[in-house]
């Protein structure tokens, strides 16, 4: 059983925690971690809920393989209506909270209401205990882990934690744990901050030992990882260079979102790219990369630890920033980088050590400043205004306004409220880069058209990790097919959504489907845990999580028309590049989509598919 | 032959895969806290360290233990703790230099690496090979074939 079957209920306004028996009916309709942790906060929280409000709930979630010898299962979710999006917001983050979570005996933390003054949970075992954060309350993430370790005199403890970003109610602000893994993305930081809860610190030396078939666990896991292993993806590729192998790929593929999407194509992304960090600097000799780094369980160990050039201007008076550190993963490199022209490594590796020192979400913050320096080019914003110049291209101005951002200051804070807002504020929304009000990540769907219906359907809002048909799309996985048409998309996108959602249920990490199928997971699910976990058992779940979720939507007031891209998308073409010409199809991918999933053609799940989910 | 773990923190990525592998031997629960090989994540310089007992030939805690709850595998030469006879008295985890010996609360006796009986759980588990278990005459071969290959000698026909 690879559950606990124990959930704590931290009610923050009382202020107490509170056992509860883990609901198995559930568990067995949704497997753990984010179908589990989406099934409680539907069947509690008002949909249509201010997501800042004490009536907003938020769940921390491990899933059956979280904590266990399964290749990358160290994973946990947070749950929650999303600040950024007003959707069903679920972050995923790897490190080691997760598991230590599951070794103190618990599947699930739900918090609700609000606490009257800042407050962090410890838990040691099956002692859990809200203290007080006054003395927390304007630290770092990354102070907050050394407190924390220093106060227990515990240097095991495991912590997640909000930093300014969370507590100033910047929207996208993320959870951070063990200093750079992060709930990253749709504002679940501010949330949390909205709670009053600056973190959670988790000791646990109870160990997972209800497994269901030991014997039969071990040969899964261990099959499973030679799979990991002999795959060039996960086995070469991910190891070496990280996600950010990609920079390169995506360029030439003009697929490279650049300067707010106004181009398709990076004319520096070699100087941004995995291959940079591993050249070695004029200035001091050294490559930027120093090594890379595992999760909790992992054997792929795609996460880069680098070390930022001392002399750089942004950090040449800060030696706080000179050691090993993590980054750049390609998400949070596009996003500093081309999506605003900036093609200085070292600058993108400082504010992207801001976005984990101070816990923001590197994708939604990169965007955010790409639209404004956009707004800033067309004379909408003035310098004035912003405080800083600030055009597409100038690493100093994104240096200058992480800095405002993290800290909720001048010009910061308007950046802090996400690129929809922003937009919207100074009358250009259609410049704003996103979907449900959260910003695109870096696949620019002209070039890969699939991504864009992926995108725009998302429950999260734009997303790449809900549906990543890039694997397909561009690397083949599991069979190739041609990113620049529409064709066989619709169907395409579904099976990665749904299948996306077991891997997510799991506990596991979702960079495992560069190798796996869901027919490489399942045995390691059927082994861990009780009851019947076929592959078709296994389908059903990932299409019924999805579909819950998008209920979720509709009844928060979301409907079709939120299913759907900016304008610049849909009208101009791509200027370079293999994708030249093409604009991207999701309105005639969008129909077939709907009827593939049994919708109706205004996007509402017929009765029938509801019945036949079991919802 | 005897054996050795041999440990090369270079290639560590600090997934944790050896410490779930040893407590699961020893505990029958996937609990890194029970492990007794720790990987140290020395965050700010990028380096991980797995580290463990090295069995030394004359071994503080096997000295200094007074019960004679300590006896070397003749199999292997890993220097055993008799659960049945240890005391907990605590005196060899302060003779041990290097810190591998531990006392646990929860059954009141000493633990320490015992290289599983001569199939030492957390090199299988190892998905790098930062955790060997090797010959242990010839722990230094890898290093040594290292540098011989550096020594750039042409071949020359004979």
């Amino acid at each position: 059983m690879g559950w606990n079957r124990k959930v704590l209920r931290v009610n923050l306004t009382a202020g107490t925690c509170t056992p509860e028996p883990l609901n198995m009916a559930w568990a067995n309709d949704y497997l753990g971690s984010r179908g589990l942790a989406s099934k409680y906060l539907v069947e509690e929280i008002d949909p249509k809920v201010d997501p800042l409000s004490p009536d907003n709930k938020m769940i921390m979630s491990t899933g059956p393989l979280t904590g266990t010898m399964a290749s990358t299962g160290g994973r946990y979710t947070v749950v929650t209506k999303g600040a950024l999006t007003n959707a069903i917001a679920c972050s995923n983050s790897g490190g080691f909270f997760g598991a230590e979570m599951k070794f103190a005996g618990w599947d699930m933390i739900i918090f609700e209401g609000k606490s009257p003054k800042p407050v962090y949970l410890f838990i040691e075992n099956d002692k859990a205990e809200l203290r007080d954060a006054a003395h927390l309350w304007g630290k770092t993430c990354w102070e907050t882990e050394e407190t924390i370790k220093r106060l227990h005199q515990d240097p095991l403890t495991r912590i997640c934690s909000i930093g300014g970003a969370g507590e100033n109610l910047a929207l996208f602000a993320c959870i951070v744990n063990d200093l750079h893994r992060a709930a990253g993305r749709s504002g679940v930081g501010a949330v949390m901050g909205s709670k009053n809860l600056k973190a959670v610190a988790i000791r646990g030396t109870k160990g997972v030992s209800g497994i269901k078939d030991f014997p039969a666990f071990l040969a899964a896991t261990t099959a499973a990882k030679k799979v990991l292993a002999d795959n060039a993806v996960t086995g070469q590729g991910l190891p070496k260079y990280g996600t950010q192998v990609l920079m390169n790929v995506i360029n030439e593929m003009g697929a490279l979102p650049t300067r707010n999407h106004r181009d398709v194509q990076f004319e520096e992304a070699g100087k941004i790219s995995a291959e940079a960090m591993h050249e070695k600097r004029p200035t001091d000799g050294k490559t930027h990369l120093v090594t890379n780094a595992a999760c909790f369980g992992c054997t792929i160990a795609c996460g880069r630890i680098s070390k930022i050039d001392e002399t750089h201007f942004s950090v040449k008076n800060s030696p706080k920033y000179w050691g090993a550190s993590g980054g750049l993963e390609y998400e949070a490199a596009w996003a500093l980088g081309a999506a605003n022209g900036v093609g200085d490594l070292e600058a993108l590796q400082y504010a992207n050590l801001l976005c984990n020192e101070h816990g923001m979400d590197p994708i939604s913050f990169g965007t955010t400043v790409g639209a404004a320096m956009e707004l800033y080019e067309l004379g909408i914003l003035t310098k004035e205004q912003i405080g800083i110049e600030a055009p597409f291209g100038s690493a100093e101005a994104l240096c200058k306004l992480v800095e405002m951002t993290a800290h909720g200051e001048g010009f910061g804070k308007e950046l802090g409220q996400g690129s929809a807002r922003l937009c919207a504020k100074y009358g250009r929304p259609e410049l704003s880069m996103s979907v449900k009000s959260q910003e695109f990540p870096a696949y620019d769907a002209r070039g890969i058209q699939g991504i864009g219906l992926a995108y725009a359907t998302s429950n999260r809002g734009a997303c790449h990790l809900r549906g990543y048909t890039v694997a397909s799309e561009v690397l083949g996985i599991p069979v190739k097919t041609d990113p620049l048409t529409t064709e066989g998309k619709p169907e395409l996108v579904k099976a990665f959504q749904d299948a996306t959602g077991v891997f997510d249920a799991a506990g596991i990490c979702v960079f495992t489907s560069f190798a796996w199928t869901l027919a490489d997971v399942q045995p390691q699910i059927q082994a861990a845990c009780e009851g019947d976990w076929s592959m078709d058992k296994l389908h059903l779940v990932g299409e019924r999580i999805w579909n819950m979720e998008r209920q979720f939507n509709l009844a928060a007031g979301l409907s079709a028309k939120d299913d759907d891209l900016p304008p610049r998308l849909k009208t101009e073409a791509a200027k370079t590049g293999p994708a030249k010409g093409l604009v991207n199809g999701v309105d005639q991918m969008k129909p077939e989509y709907y009827k593939l999933r049994g919708w109706t053609p205004d996007g509402v799940p017929e009765a029938a598919t509801l019945q036949r989910l079991g919802l | 032959m005897q054996k050795s773990l041999h440990i090369d923190p270079a290639k560590c990525t600090g997934c944790l895969q050896c410490e779930m592998a040893c407590s699961f031997e020893h505990t029958g629960a996937i609990n890194p806290s029970k492990s007794r090989i720790k990987v140290f994540d020395f965050e700010h310089e990028g380096r991980k360290v797995p580290y463990t007992c090295t069995q030394c030939a004359d071994a503080w805690c096997m000295n200094s233990c007074p019960v004679e709850a300590i006896v070397i595998d003749a199999a292997t030469g890993a220097k055993v703790v008799k659960e049945a006879t240890c005391v907990g008295c605590k005196v060899c985890t302060i003779a041990c230099p290097f810190g591998t010996v531990n006392y646990m609360t929860d059954v009141g006796k000493v633990q320490k690496c015992d290289l599983c009986g001569g199939d030492p759980k957390c090199a299988s588990a190892c998905p790098t090979g930062a955790i060997t278990y090797v010959d242990a005459d010839w722990t230094g071969l890898d290093r040594m074939r290292t540098w011989a290959a550096k020594a750039n000698t042409a071949a020359v026909a004979a």
